[in-house]
Parts: C-alpha cells; structure tokens; sequence
C-alpha cells in the first residue's frame, strides 16, 4: 500500500517540477484561507461557477443536434425551430438537455443577481476589491449578451422580435445608428445572417470570454482574499505562522459545505426541470413556441425576465432632450442603469463595508432600492399604461438615486463600530 | 420620516391594479386517460391532419397511447408509408396560402403556444373549439369568440351542431348537430387531450424520472450535511 | 486520543459515502449526456427496413433498392447461375462464407434465404466502391471466357461471383455483405430486419 503511495507521491513531484499543480492546490484550496463567517449569501459565487459549467455541457450536446437555419423545411417550419423541436422528441434524453439549459439560463441570472447582491451588502466591493467587482460587472454585462444572443436560437416568435427590437434600439445612436444595426443584422431585418452570426457568438465567442474573465475574477479574489459579512479584513490578525485568526482553509471547509449549497440548488433545479419546466410562462415563453413570423408582430414583446428591470427603464423615458427623441435616451437609460453599477466601489464611502454596521440611512436606501428594482422588474413584464409608466419613472428615479447619492448619504449615515474579530 | 418610508415601499403595488383579464375555463384533465387521448388521436386525425401538419411528431410515438403498429397502420395513417414518418401534409404551403389567406399552422406544439395568464394552452384550445358561431360576415361562413376574424371555418360543425352569437354577445345552439352539447365537450376535452400529450410526449417520463431524482437529491443532502457538520465540528 | 480516531473513522465514513452518492450523481447525470449521442428518431427512421416487391422480378433480373443509403441488389438467379456457383468454389477466397459478412442464415453456398433469390449490398469490399454486374457469362463480359458470371468492381479490378464471393488475388478482401432480411411473403422481402426483428 504505501510503495504505491511512494509511487504517487514520486509522480506528483515529476508533475510539481513541471507544472505548479502542487502550489495551486495550496495557494487556491487547501491553503486558501477564507473568513469562517460565511453565511448563506456566500454560496452564491460557487453556484454561478456550477450553472456555468451546466450551460456549458449541455450547451455542447445541443450544438449537435441544433440547426441554426431560418430558411423554411418541407413542413414550412423554419429549420432552427424544427430542429429544437426534433431535439425535444427525436434525440434521446434530449427534452432533457434542453429543460437544463433553459432552466440554466435562468438559473444563472437568479444566481448572479444574489451573488451581486451579497456583494452589496456586504462591501465585497470596497478597497481592496475595486477590482473583483470590476471584472464581475464586465462579465455581467457579457452574460446578458451572451443570454441575448442565445435567446434568438429557437427561433420563435418571442425570439425573432425580441431581437428585432433590440438591434432596431441601436437605430436610434444619431448619425450612425441605422448603419449600425445594418451592420450588427446583416441584413435588413433580422434573419438567416443574424441567427447564424449570434450562434457564433453565443456557442464560442462570449462563453471563451466568459470562462476567461471568470478566472480572472477568482485570480483577483484571491490574490487580496474574501471579504465577509462583517466587512473587516481577516488579514489584520494573524498567527505566528502568517495564518489570519479568522481563517479557515477553503478546502475542506468550504468544499464540504458548498456540496450542501450545491445539493440544495439541484433539488430546487429539479424541481423546475421535471416538474414547471415553463416557470409558469417565464423559463419558457408560451409565444416562443410559435415558429418566427417576420409579417406579424405579437401584440405583447417583452423581454425575458431577468431584462425587465432595464427594459423598464428604457420604457420609462418618455421625452426628448436636446433635440433628440426619447427613444435613443432611452437607451441611454438603459445602458446606465447597467453600467453605474459598476462604479459603486466609489461611490460608497461609507467608513464600514458591511451593512450590518451601516445607520439607518443605508438601510433604509438600500430598502428602497430592493423595491424599486423589483417593481421596475415586474413592470418591464408588463404592457404600459399611463399609471405603471408614472410608477416606472419614480422606480428608475430611485434606481438612480440610491447610487448618485450615495456619496452623499454614506458619509451622513451614523455608523456603528466594527468589531475586531468575525462574528457568527 | 418613517411614514415617508412606508409609503415608498408600499406604492408600487400600485404597480399591481391591472385591466381584468379574459379568463378560460379550465379544460378536464385528460391527459392520464389513455382512451380519452385515443379518441383525441382519431379525431385530431380524421379532422384537423388535412390542413394543418404535425410535422414533429412521428407516427410511431402514438406507442406511447398504447397502440400497436398495426392499429396505428390501420386507424390512423393516411399520409405515410412508413411509420417512422412525421405527421405531414401533402398541401403546400403557397396553395393554402391562396386558399386560405394564411397557412394554416402546424399544430404539433400549439397546446403550449397558447398559454397566457388568462390559462394554459390546453384552456385556450378548449373553450376555442367550442367557441365557433355562424357568422355571415366572414368568407368561411364562421367566427369564433376565442380568436376574433379566425380563417379557419368550423371543422367540427357536425359533431357540435351550429351556434349563433345573440345581441347579449353569448352563444346559443342553434342548430343540433350529431353530438349532444355535453357529448360535443366531452369528445372536444379528448381533442385537447391529446394536442397537449402531442406538444410534449415526454411529460409523463419527465414527471415520473422528477420524483425519483428528488427522493435521491432529499437523501444526498442529508448525507451532505451530515458530511458539513462533522468537518466544521473543528471550527469555532 | 480514542475519542479522536473515532472523529476520524466517521469523517472517512462520510467522505466516502458522500463520494459514492456523488458519484452516483455524477453517472446519473452523465447517463442522458451520452444517450444523446445514440442515433436519434429521425436516424432511425430514415435506416428503417425496406419493403420490396419481387413479384415482377424474373429469372436473370436484377433490381437496387436503397437501404440505410446504401444500394441493395436483388438478383432472381436462374438455374444456370446457380449451377456455376459450384464451378467458382475453387476460385473464390472464401468459398464457405466462414468470415462474418453475412447473417447465420445466409451461410450456405449460394449465401441466401432461398436459393433463387439473391440480396446482397452492392459495395465492394475493398475501398467502398459500387461494382458493375457482370452476368452473363463467357468471353461477352470481357473477363475472359472462363467467366461464370457475377460483378466486376471498376475501382481496382476486384471481382465477385454470383453469390458475391470475391475471387482470390483480389484486391477486396471479403465476399460482399449480406443485410439481415426475411420475407413478408413469397413476392416481398423486407430488407434491413431478420424474421425475429433485428
């Protein structure tokens, strides 16, 4: 027994002397140490990981079978959306492959929005971590390409106008706005061009650039160390040997109970894949089972769910500025919306990270803020009227409002004292 | 200051005040009585597999009601030679065009395109195919209450009998047709039956594997836990 | 110091067990991924069996069906063709058909169900190309007049008698394959499944 641990111990070393596997093992798990408060909000980032890899496999066993052709089959079915259908029934096991990756795609941004929302409470975006937030708001904005794009593969009517719609909104950039969407098309209208080119982009493009962030998000992470519910850096009190007090080695603490993380969310996943694969008309859209039809315009486009609080503020801006119209300020919106989240990590300027020493301010904006986003949520679902546009409007006001004051009402706030040492 | 808060966080409920929706009757749930989606088959065979394809579903997965080979040969295929095929039409596209103003669909999944908040597809498709009335008006000669100016003429008519549309906007049975109004629901609920198995054949095998799968997932997460807890016995 | 091995003995347990149910998991999940790869309905459908009604079919003729995309030849042998099979038994390479290229029911010496009736694939056992029949026998075949009758593969020169045994010193090494078929009746055969339902 032990000549055959001598000899794998003697091969690890040939390894060693060639590839650092050894010192990643201990630099990245069983040396990493992390705060050993981590609460329920932390299993967020390793579940992201596991929803990637999920996206991944399956994404690749569909590719074989999926056609992304918007010329019509024999039936006057446009080929992709035959060729999922053929999938649901023809290729074994393959319903199965497909409900994962339609849950998957959801699943993902349910995951990511907690994920990002730990983040904020806890001021995982704070110094030194400016960065981390960074590389995870560029792979943000990437993951919604990424779901946009895959989004027009079926092929079905919520599919074909959804984008249509989208690519149309880059019309309205002045000067070069209607070349642009010619160009991002490649055509006059969405069609066989489009399809094939965000099948490139959402097969191999953004997943490459995904994984490739994704790794230098973790890199990042590790290199200045996890934050933790309290907000305080672990690293101010070590041990004689270097060890922060309030550490414990991510492996085999935290691989043990992120299984448990892991477990908890398959049961949850599958009880939406065996049993609500549709989720109710929000996984799976009724109208996206009905083929593309380029002549006729459903009476109700709305994006998918995990859009509708950006959709909304686009929505939301109803007049024109400077001599251009509302749509493009729209879009302005829209896109500001997404992107001043990024710049949170100066914008807080709060003395304590986490919210649990945070005043009353805080909280209360960061109650606020909660409720807006999920009423301009629930609105983007929604078909406009005059009462839900004016709600939508003060909603994106809030939106905006929790970040560009906050420089203001973070310094204002009284906080409490950080503790010294984690707490539970 | 507070009450400013609680207004904030309560307002968007105003959010919530919508129009009041159209709302179906909820259609019997057939899909576990195997002699209510053979009766759909025939009829979705004999009625609809004219004009409207199902150019997904091949015929040999009729299996799955029970059939054999041979019934499904005998009963049930007019269209193809092998059993293997799918269930197309021979009418071509640009024809039914002309004919017809628009293509009549393929209905292999239309049980779950028409779900919406006011019911599922199979709802939808229920109260639709109860829902012709003679109208006149219309090249077909018949207009429905579910699908307003719909192309298709009333297919049924002599199973249902023929409704008109009253000044009070409601259905009545004006002439009789081959079925009694209860028989006519009964043999329209086997219809959608079966269009919903036929929009997703996998559902029973799907709900069946989702039982199994929770059960062992129930007993890994003790065991996981069991796992987490002993190893964190050392923290703290 | 007990109390300790006993920690351990516990914590080895869990491990274990929970990598087993993992693994478990982890098969289980891999079970559907690899099934996709199996040919699918549409495949299935499109190698299905074919019919074939020989009704019309006369001695001396021969008919090509497809199957599975490939060529599938029928030949109603007359008498003449099945006499010369015993002529060629010494010139063939594999006179008794004992490699497998051919259902157990079709090992015999005129390699089919009835003798009279000959299936076989039309793809020559070399490099896949399609042979030309070659019938009639004697010098009009061009192959000499020793010729007895049977195919002539154009791509390199291989030669196959009338129960599709391929002569020796022949580029192709086996005799040509025989599909698994049965009949429906005397006038159809059903090509690409055996009596039991292959």
């Amino acid at each position: 027994m032990s000549a055959l641990n001598a000899k794998m111990r003697g091969l690890l070393e040939w390894v060693d002397a060639r590839l650092p596997v050894s010192s990643f093992w201990n630099g990245h798990l069983a040396g990493y140490y992390a705060p050993k408060n981590f609460n329920f909000w932390y299993f967020f980032g390793s579940l992201a990981l596991l929803v990637l890899v999920i996206q991944i496999g399956t994404g690749i066993v569909l590719t074989m079978h999926y056609k992304p052709d918007a010329s019509l089959n024999a039936s006057g079915v446009p080929v992709a959306f035959a060729s999922v259908e053929y999938i649901m029934r023809d290729v074994p096991w393959g319903w199965l492959l497909r409900y994962m990756h339609s849950t998957g795609a959801s699943a993902f941004f349910i995951v990511v929005y907690l994920h990002m929302f730990r983040g904020l409470i806890y001021g995982s975006h704070r110094n030194p971590r400016e960065l981390i937030w960074v590389v995870g708001m560029v792979i943000f904005l990437l993951l919604m390409a990424e779901a946009f794009f895959g989004y027009l593969l079926p092929w079905g009517q919520m599919s074909f106008w959804g984008a249509q719609v989208i690519v149309n909104m880059f019309s309205a950039i002045p000067l070069i706005g209607p070349d642009l969407s010619l160009w991002l098309r490649g055509d006059f209208v969405v069609g066989d061009a489009t399809l094939n080119r965000f099948f490139a982009f959402h097969v191999i493009a953004l997943p490459l650039i995904l994984l490739g962030l994704v790794a230098v998000h973790v890199i990042a992470l590790h290199e200045v160390g996890s934050n933790n519910p309290d907000g305080i850096e672990i690293k101010k009190k070590k041990d004689e040997k270097g060890i922060p007090l309030d550490g414990i080695p991510f492996h085999p603490y935290y691989t043990v109970k992120d299984i448990v993380g892991v477990v908890v969310f398959a049961m949850v996943f599958a009880i939406v894949i065996f049993f609500w694969p549709e989720g109710g008309g929000y996984f799976l859209e009724s109208n996206n089972f009905v083929p593309a039809n380029p002549f006729q315009t459903p009476t109700h486009i709305a994006p998918v769910w995990y859009f509708t609080p950006y959709y909304s503020v686009l929505r939301s801006i109803t007049y024109p500025l400077f001599g251009i119209e509302a749509k493009f300020w729209g879009i302005v919106g829209m896109g500001a919306a997404t992107v001043i989240i990024l710049f949170l990590p100066w914008l807080d300027r709060s003395p304590v990270k986490s919210i649990r020493y945070k005043g009353p301010i805080f909280k209360a904006a960061v109650a606020i803020f909660i409720v807006a986003f999920l009423t301009l949520g629930y609105l983007g679902m929604q078909p406009p009227t005059p009462v839900r546009i004016v709600i939508a409007q003060i909603c994106a006001l809030l939106y905006f409002a929790f970040f560009l004051f906050m420089p203001i009402y973070s310094r204002l706030d009284r906080c409490k004292a950080e503790p010294e040492r984690v707490t539970r | 200051m507070k009450n400013l808060l609680c207004v904030l966080l309560l307002a968007p409920l105003l959010a919530l005040a919508s129009e009041s929706d159209q709302h179906f009757e909820p259609a019997p749930d057939k899909s576990g009585d195997v002699a209510a989606l053979q009766h759909g088959a025939k009829l979705f065979v004999n009625y609809c597999l004219n004009c409207h394809s199902a150019s997904f579903m091949r015929y040999n997965r009729l299996r799955d009601l029970e059939l054999s080979d041979q019934q499904i040969r005998d009963n049930l295929m007019f269209t193809a030679e092998k059993i293997g095929e799918p269930m197309t039409i021979a009418m071509r596209r640009n024809d039914a065009k002309q004919w017809f103003g628009v293509p009549p669909p393929d209905l292999t999944v239309i049980a779950r395109a028409r779900g919406s908040e006011a019911g599922s597809g199979a709802d939808w498709l229920y109260a639709y195919m109860r829902g012709f009335y003679r109208d006149d008006t219309r090249p077909s000669g018949w207009n429905n209450t579910v699908f307003p100016n719909v192309g298709m003429a009333h297919v049924l008519w002599d199973l249902q009998g023929e409704q008109v549309m009253g000044e009070d906007r409601k259905l009545t049975l004006a002439v009789p047709g081959k079925m009694k109004p209860d028989e006519y629901a009964a043999a329209v609920a086997d219809l959608v039956a079966y269009l919903q198995y036929m929009g997703e054949p996998a559902a029973p095998l799907r709900r069946f594997l989702g039982i199994f799968v929770l059960i062992f997932l129930a007993g890994f997460l003790v065991l996981a836990y069991a796992l987490k807890r002993e190893f964190w016995k050392d923290v703290h | 110091m007990d109390g300790e091995k006993t920690v351990n003995c516990n914590r080895r347990r869990l491990v274990v067990a929970t990598a087993a149910v993992g693994g478990v998991a982890g098969v289980a999940t891999l079970v559907p991924i690899v099934s996709s790869f199996l040919p699918s309905e549409r495949a299935k459908a499109a190698g299905a069996p074919v019919e074939v009604d020989i009704s019309k079919l006369s001695p001396g003729d021969m008919i090509t069906v497809e199957w599975r995309g490939k060529p599938v030849w029928i030949i109603n042998r007359s008498k003449e063709m099945l006499a010369s099979l015993k002529k060629t038994d010494d010139l063939v390479s594999d006179p008794n058909s004992d490699k497998p290229m051919q259902p157990e029911y079709c090992k015999n010496e005129a390699r089919s169900i009835k003798p009279e009736i000959f299936v076989a694939i039309g793809i020559c056992t070399h490099l896949g190309c399609s042979p030309s029949e070659k019938m009639a026998p004697g010098a009009e075949s061009g192959l000499g007049a020793d010729w007895q009758g049977g195919f002539l593969c154009a791509c390199h020169a291989s030669t196959f008698d009338l129960a599709g045994r391929v002569f020796k010193s022949k580029p192709a090494p086996d005799n040509l394959e025989i599909p698994p078929y049965t009949y429906l009746s005397d006038s159809k055969l059903l090509i690409g499944e055996d009596k039991k339902g292959a």
